[in-house]
Protein backbone atom coordinates (compact mmCIF):
# COMPACT_ATOMS: atom_id res chain seq x y z
CA UNK A 1 0.00 0.00 0.00
CA UNK A 2 2.76 2.53 1.15
CA UNK A 3 5.29 1.84 -2.52
CA UNK A 4 4.40 2.27 -5.79
CA UNK A 5 2.92 -0.31 -7.85
CA UNK A 6 5.01 0.89 -10.45
CA UNK A 7 8.20 2.72 -11.19
CA UNK A 8 9.29 4.69 -14.79
CA UNK A 9 10.87 2.37 -17.21
CA UNK A 10 13.63 5.11 -17.92
CA UNK A 11 16.69 5.65 -15.81
CA UNK A 12 17.09 8.55 -14.19
CA UNK A 13 20.78 10.23 -13.65
CA UNK A 14 23.89 10.38 -13.15
CA UNK A 15 23.58 12.18 -10.07
CA UNK A 16 27.06 13.38 -8.75
CA UNK A 17 27.50 11.31 -5.18
CA UNK A 18 29.47 13.51 -2.30
CA UNK A 19 31.66 14.64 -1.30
CA UNK A 20 30.81 17.95 -2.43
CA UNK A 21 30.60 21.78 -1.83
CA UNK A 22 28.77 24.60 -3.25
CA UNK A 23 27.84 28.21 -2.88
CA UNK A 24 24.17 28.50 -1.97
CA UNK A 25 22.04 31.59 -3.26
CA UNK A 26 23.61 34.06 -0.15
CA UNK A 27 26.94 33.31 -0.37
CA UNK A 28 27.49 30.57 2.37
CA UNK A 29 29.82 27.90 1.24
CA UNK A 30 27.81 24.63 2.09
CA UNK A 31 29.61 20.85 2.04
CA UNK A 32 27.48 17.93 0.96
CA UNK A 33 28.71 14.60 3.06
CA UNK A 34 27.37 10.90 3.87
CA UNK A 35 26.76 11.00 7.15
CA UNK A 36 29.43 10.03 9.80
CA UNK A 37 32.14 11.79 7.13
CA UNK A 38 32.47 15.36 8.58
CA UNK A 39 33.32 15.68 12.35
CA UNK A 40 35.96 13.58 14.54
CA UNK A 41 33.01 11.05 15.95
CA UNK A 42 29.28 9.80 14.68
CA UNK A 43 27.82 10.67 17.86
CA UNK A 44 28.81 14.41 17.44
CA UNK A 45 27.14 14.43 14.22
CA UNK A 46 24.48 12.34 15.17
CA UNK A 47 24.28 16.10 17.85
CA UNK A 48 24.49 18.44 15.09
CA UNK A 49 21.80 16.44 13.22
CA UNK A 50 19.52 16.63 16.45
CA UNK A 51 19.97 19.85 17.13
CA UNK A 52 18.80 20.68 13.48
CA UNK A 53 15.88 18.85 14.31
CA UNK A 54 15.53 20.82 17.57
CA UNK A 55 15.49 23.89 16.03
CA UNK A 56 13.15 23.18 13.05
CA UNK A 57 10.27 25.24 12.44
CA UNK A 58 6.99 23.25 13.07
CA UNK A 59 5.21 24.94 9.93
CA UNK A 60 7.85 22.97 8.03
CA UNK A 61 6.54 19.37 9.30
CA UNK A 62 5.05 17.24 6.65
CA UNK A 63 3.29 14.09 7.23
CA UNK A 64 3.99 13.73 11.12
CA UNK A 65 7.59 13.71 10.73
CA UNK A 66 10.10 14.81 12.09
CA UNK A 67 8.15 14.56 15.29
CA UNK A 68 7.27 17.68 17.22
CA UNK A 69 9.25 16.94 20.32
CA UNK A 70 12.66 16.06 21.56
CA UNK A 71 12.41 12.64 22.74
CA UNK A 72 10.42 11.86 19.81
CA UNK A 73 12.93 13.32 17.08
CA UNK A 74 15.63 11.34 18.72
CA UNK A 75 13.61 7.60 18.92
CA UNK A 76 12.70 8.50 15.07
CA UNK A 77 15.95 9.41 13.99
CA UNK A 78 17.30 6.23 15.94
CA UNK A 79 15.29 4.22 13.77
CA UNK A 80 16.73 5.95 10.55
CA UNK A 81 20.52 6.15 11.45
CA UNK A 82 20.93 2.30 10.45
CA UNK A 83 23.28 0.97 7.78
CA UNK A 84 21.04 -0.12 5.61
CA UNK A 85 20.19 3.70 5.16
CA UNK A 86 21.94 5.76 3.38
CA UNK A 87 22.45 9.86 4.50
CA UNK A 88 23.55 12.90 2.91
CA UNK A 89 24.23 15.87 5.09
CA UNK A 90 23.94 19.68 4.18
CA UNK A 91 26.95 21.13 6.48
CA UNK A 92 27.62 25.38 6.79
CA UNK A 93 30.95 24.19 8.57
CA UNK A 94 30.03 22.40 11.65
CA UNK A 95 25.96 22.98 11.70
CA UNK A 96 23.51 20.79 9.69
CA UNK A 97 21.62 22.98 7.22
CA UNK A 98 20.12 20.23 5.60
CA UNK A 99 19.47 16.11 5.36
CA UNK A 100 18.26 13.85 3.01
CA UNK A 101 17.45 10.00 3.50
CA UNK A 102 16.97 7.20 1.88
CA UNK A 103 15.39 4.08 3.68
CA UNK A 104 14.79 0.41 1.94
CA UNK A 105 10.96 -0.50 2.25
CA UNK A 106 10.13 -4.53 2.12
CA UNK A 107 10.52 -4.29 -1.50
CA UNK A 108 13.97 -3.48 -2.29
CA UNK A 109 13.16 0.02 -3.04
CA UNK A 110 13.99 3.08 -0.94
CA UNK A 111 11.47 5.65 0.36
CA UNK A 112 13.17 9.28 0.07
CA UNK A 113 13.12 12.05 2.38
CA UNK A 114 14.50 15.97 2.59
CA UNK A 115 14.47 18.12 5.46
CA UNK A 116 16.40 21.88 4.89
CA UNK A 117 16.67 24.08 7.88
CA UNK A 118 14.28 27.47 7.86
CA UNK A 119 17.84 29.30 7.70
CA UNK A 120 18.52 27.70 4.46
CA UNK A 121 15.58 27.35 2.17
CA UNK A 122 15.28 29.24 -0.59
CA UNK A 123 18.51 29.14 -1.47
CA UNK A 124 18.60 26.13 -3.86
CA UNK A 125 19.99 23.89 -0.79
CA UNK A 126 17.26 21.12 -1.35
CA UNK A 127 18.43 20.55 -4.99
CA UNK A 128 21.98 20.03 -4.36
CA UNK A 129 21.26 18.05 -1.39
CA UNK A 130 18.58 15.40 -3.39
CA UNK A 131 20.98 15.27 -6.11
CA UNK A 132 23.76 14.08 -3.55
CA UNK A 133 21.87 11.98 -2.16
CA UNK A 134 20.57 10.38 -5.20
CA UNK A 135 23.75 10.27 -6.08
CA UNK A 136 25.11 8.63 -3.03
CA UNK A 137 22.10 5.76 -3.86
CA UNK A 138 22.75 5.21 -7.12
CA UNK A 139 26.64 4.59 -5.97
CA UNK A 140 25.62 1.95 -3.24
CA UNK A 141 23.46 0.23 -5.93
CA UNK A 142 19.85 1.82 -5.14
CA UNK A 143 17.83 1.41 -8.55
CA UNK A 144 14.17 2.33 -7.04
CA UNK A 145 13.21 5.17 -5.21
CA UNK A 146 9.90 7.00 -4.50
CA UNK A 147 8.57 9.91 -1.80
CA UNK A 148 4.60 11.07 -0.62
CA UNK A 149 4.20 14.58 -0.71
CA UNK A 150 1.37 16.54 0.19
CA UNK A 151 -0.52 17.80 -2.64
CA UNK A 152 -0.57 21.21 -1.38
CA UNK A 153 3.30 21.48 -1.18
CA UNK A 154 4.37 23.23 -4.26
CA UNK A 155 7.67 23.95 -3.67
CA UNK A 156 8.44 20.08 -3.02
CA UNK A 157 6.93 19.19 -5.62
CA UNK A 158 8.46 21.31 -8.15
CA UNK A 159 12.05 20.23 -6.60
CA UNK A 160 11.08 16.49 -6.94
CA UNK A 161 10.23 16.67 -10.35
CA UNK A 162 13.05 18.77 -11.16
CA UNK A 163 15.23 15.81 -10.24
CA UNK A 164 12.90 13.21 -12.50
CA UNK A 165 10.45 12.68 -9.84
CA UNK A 166 7.41 11.21 -11.78
CA UNK A 167 3.97 11.19 -10.12
CA UNK A 168 2.92 7.78 -10.14
CA UNK A 169 -0.33 7.92 -8.20
CA UNK A 170 -2.21 11.19 -7.53
CA UNK A 171 -5.96 9.95 -6.29
CA UNK A 172 -5.52 10.57 -2.63
CA UNK A 173 -4.02 13.19 0.22
CA UNK A 174 -0.61 12.92 -0.77
CA UNK A 175 0.85 12.26 -4.35
CA UNK A 176 3.18 9.94 -4.94
CA UNK A 177 6.14 9.94 -6.88
CA UNK A 178 8.70 7.62 -8.42
CA UNK A 179 12.21 7.32 -9.91
CA UNK A 180 14.53 4.95 -11.59
CA UNK A 181 18.10 5.52 -10.81
CA UNK A 182 20.44 4.97 -13.65
CA UNK A 183 23.19 2.37 -12.57
CA UNK A 184 26.66 3.90 -12.19
CA UNK A 185 28.54 2.90 -14.74
CA UNK A 186 32.03 1.23 -14.15
CA UNK A 187 35.20 2.71 -15.37
CA UNK A 188 35.13 3.00 -18.91
CA UNK A 189 36.84 0.08 -21.23
CA UNK A 190 39.84 1.75 -22.86
CA UNK A 191 39.79 2.77 -26.67
CA UNK A 192 43.55 1.99 -26.81
CA UNK A 193 44.20 -1.68 -28.47
CA UNK B 1 -23.00 8.08 22.64
CA UNK B 2 -23.75 6.01 19.50
CA UNK B 3 -20.17 4.76 18.18
CA UNK B 4 -19.79 3.31 14.89
CA UNK B 5 -16.57 1.76 14.58
CA UNK B 6 -15.30 0.89 10.81
CA UNK B 7 -12.66 -1.57 9.73
CA UNK B 8 -11.06 -3.39 7.10
CA UNK B 9 -8.23 -5.42 8.32
CA UNK B 10 -5.48 -2.84 8.29
CA UNK B 11 -3.38 -2.80 11.29
CA UNK B 12 -4.24 0.49 12.44
CA UNK B 13 -7.85 -0.26 12.50
CA UNK B 14 -7.31 -3.04 15.08
CA UNK B 15 -4.81 -0.05 16.97
CA UNK B 16 -8.24 2.11 17.05
CA UNK B 17 -10.22 -1.30 17.82
CA UNK B 18 -8.40 -1.98 20.80
CA UNK B 19 -8.51 1.61 22.00
CA UNK B 20 -12.33 2.14 21.20
CA UNK B 21 -13.62 -0.97 23.15
CA UNK B 22 -11.07 0.21 25.98
CA UNK B 23 -12.82 3.73 25.67
CA UNK B 24 -16.45 2.41 25.17
CA UNK B 25 -16.16 -0.04 28.34
CA UNK B 26 -15.28 3.67 30.63
CA UNK B 27 -17.55 5.52 28.83
CA UNK B 28 -21.05 3.41 28.69
CA UNK B 29 -21.51 3.86 25.10
CA UNK B 30 -23.31 2.05 22.70
CA UNK B 31 -20.60 0.29 20.08
CA UNK B 32 -21.12 -0.78 16.45
CA UNK B 33 -18.19 -2.78 14.36
CA UNK B 34 -18.84 -2.23 10.83
CA UNK B 35 -16.22 -4.95 9.13
CA UNK B 36 -15.70 -3.07 5.75
CA UNK B 37 -14.51 -4.80 2.72
CA UNK B 38 -10.75 -3.56 1.68
CA UNK B 39 -9.20 -5.77 -0.60
CA UNK B 40 -6.11 -4.07 -0.18
CA UNK B 41 -5.13 -5.27 3.33
CA UNK B 42 -5.21 -9.23 2.18
CA UNK B 43 -6.97 -10.15 5.10
CA UNK B 44 -10.55 -11.29 4.79
CA UNK B 45 -13.54 -10.05 6.00
CA UNK B 46 -14.25 -13.44 8.11
CA UNK B 47 -11.51 -13.22 9.50
CA UNK B 48 -11.27 -9.39 10.14
CA UNK B 49 -15.09 -10.34 12.27
CA UNK B 50 -12.98 -13.09 14.01
CA UNK B 51 -10.80 -10.81 15.81
CA UNK B 52 -13.26 -8.35 16.34
CA UNK B 53 -14.97 -10.85 18.43
CA UNK B 54 -12.19 -11.96 20.23
CA UNK B 55 -10.96 -8.66 21.07
CA UNK B 56 -14.58 -7.63 22.71
CA UNK B 57 -14.30 -10.58 24.02
CA UNK B 58 -11.39 -10.27 26.44
CA UNK B 59 -12.76 -6.71 27.34
CA UNK B 60 -15.61 -7.58 28.17
CA UNK B 61 -17.82 -5.41 25.97
CA UNK B 62 -21.01 -6.02 23.96
CA UNK B 63 -21.45 -4.31 20.69
CA UNK B 64 -22.96 -5.61 17.61
CA UNK B 65 -20.47 -6.89 14.44
CA UNK B 66 -21.90 -6.10 10.92
CA UNK B 67 -20.52 -7.04 7.76
CA UNK B 68 -21.02 -4.29 5.24
CA UNK B 69 -20.50 -5.63 1.74
CA UNK B 70 -19.18 -3.15 -1.45
CA UNK B 71 -17.29 0.34 -1.35
CA UNK B 72 -16.06 0.48 2.16
CA UNK B 73 -16.51 4.27 2.44
CA UNK B 74 -19.66 4.80 0.87
CA UNK B 75 -21.37 2.32 2.95
CA UNK B 76 -19.86 3.02 6.24
CA UNK B 77 -21.23 6.86 5.71
CA UNK B 78 -24.11 5.35 4.53
CA UNK B 79 -25.24 3.39 7.51
CA UNK B 80 -23.88 6.08 10.26
CA UNK B 81 -25.88 8.82 8.92
CA UNK B 82 -29.61 6.37 8.04
CA UNK B 83 -29.24 4.93 11.70
CA UNK B 84 -27.92 7.94 13.49
CA UNK B 85 -24.55 7.20 14.65
CA UNK B 86 -22.78 10.20 16.62
CA UNK B 87 -19.61 9.33 15.39
CA UNK B 88 -17.59 7.26 13.13
CA UNK B 89 -14.10 5.86 14.32
CA UNK B 90 -11.17 4.28 12.15
CA UNK B 91 -7.55 3.90 12.25
CA UNK B 92 -5.73 7.18 11.49
CA UNK B 93 -3.03 5.82 8.96
CA UNK B 94 -0.27 3.52 8.43
CA UNK B 95 3.53 4.69 8.61
CA UNK B 96 6.07 4.46 5.79
CA UNK B 97 9.42 2.96 6.20
CA UNK B 98 10.44 6.94 7.20
CA UNK B 99 7.63 7.22 9.39
CA UNK B 100 5.83 9.42 7.35
CA UNK B 101 1.96 9.18 8.44
CA UNK B 102 -0.62 8.50 5.26
CA UNK B 103 -4.17 8.59 6.07
CA UNK B 104 -5.89 5.35 4.18
CA UNK B 105 -8.73 5.81 0.88
CA UNK B 106 -11.28 4.46 3.07
CA UNK B 107 -10.68 7.06 5.84
CA UNK B 108 -9.91 9.69 3.06
CA UNK B 109 -13.50 9.46 1.68
CA UNK B 110 -14.91 9.28 5.31
CA UNK B 111 -13.35 12.12 6.49
CA UNK B 112 -14.33 14.32 3.84
CA UNK B 113 -18.42 12.98 3.24
CA UNK B 114 -19.73 11.98 6.32
CA UNK B 115 -22.06 14.48 8.24
CA UNK B 116 -21.17 13.17 11.68
CA UNK B 117 -18.02 13.75 13.89
CA UNK B 118 -15.41 11.25 12.26
CA UNK B 119 -12.31 10.62 14.87
CA UNK B 120 -9.26 9.19 13.13
CA UNK B 121 -7.31 6.90 16.48
CA UNK B 122 -3.69 7.79 15.75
Amino acid sequence: MMAPDAFPDEPTGPFEPPPRTFEDGRGRTLALRRYGETLDDVAAERRALVAMYDDFDPADRAQGIPPSNGPAVRTWLDGLLVDAAIHVLAWDEDAVAGHAILVPDRTGAYELAIFVHQDYQGAGVGTRLIRALLGAGAEAGVERVWLTVERWNRPAIALYKGVGFETTEAASFDLEMALRLAPVATSPPSEDP
Amino acid sequence: MQVLLGLGGSDDGFRALERTVARVAGAGDDLVVAVLDNPTTGVSPADVEARVEATLEDAGVEAAVRRLEGDAGPSLVELAETEGFDEIVMGGGEESPLGKIAVGRIAEYVVLNATVTVTLVR
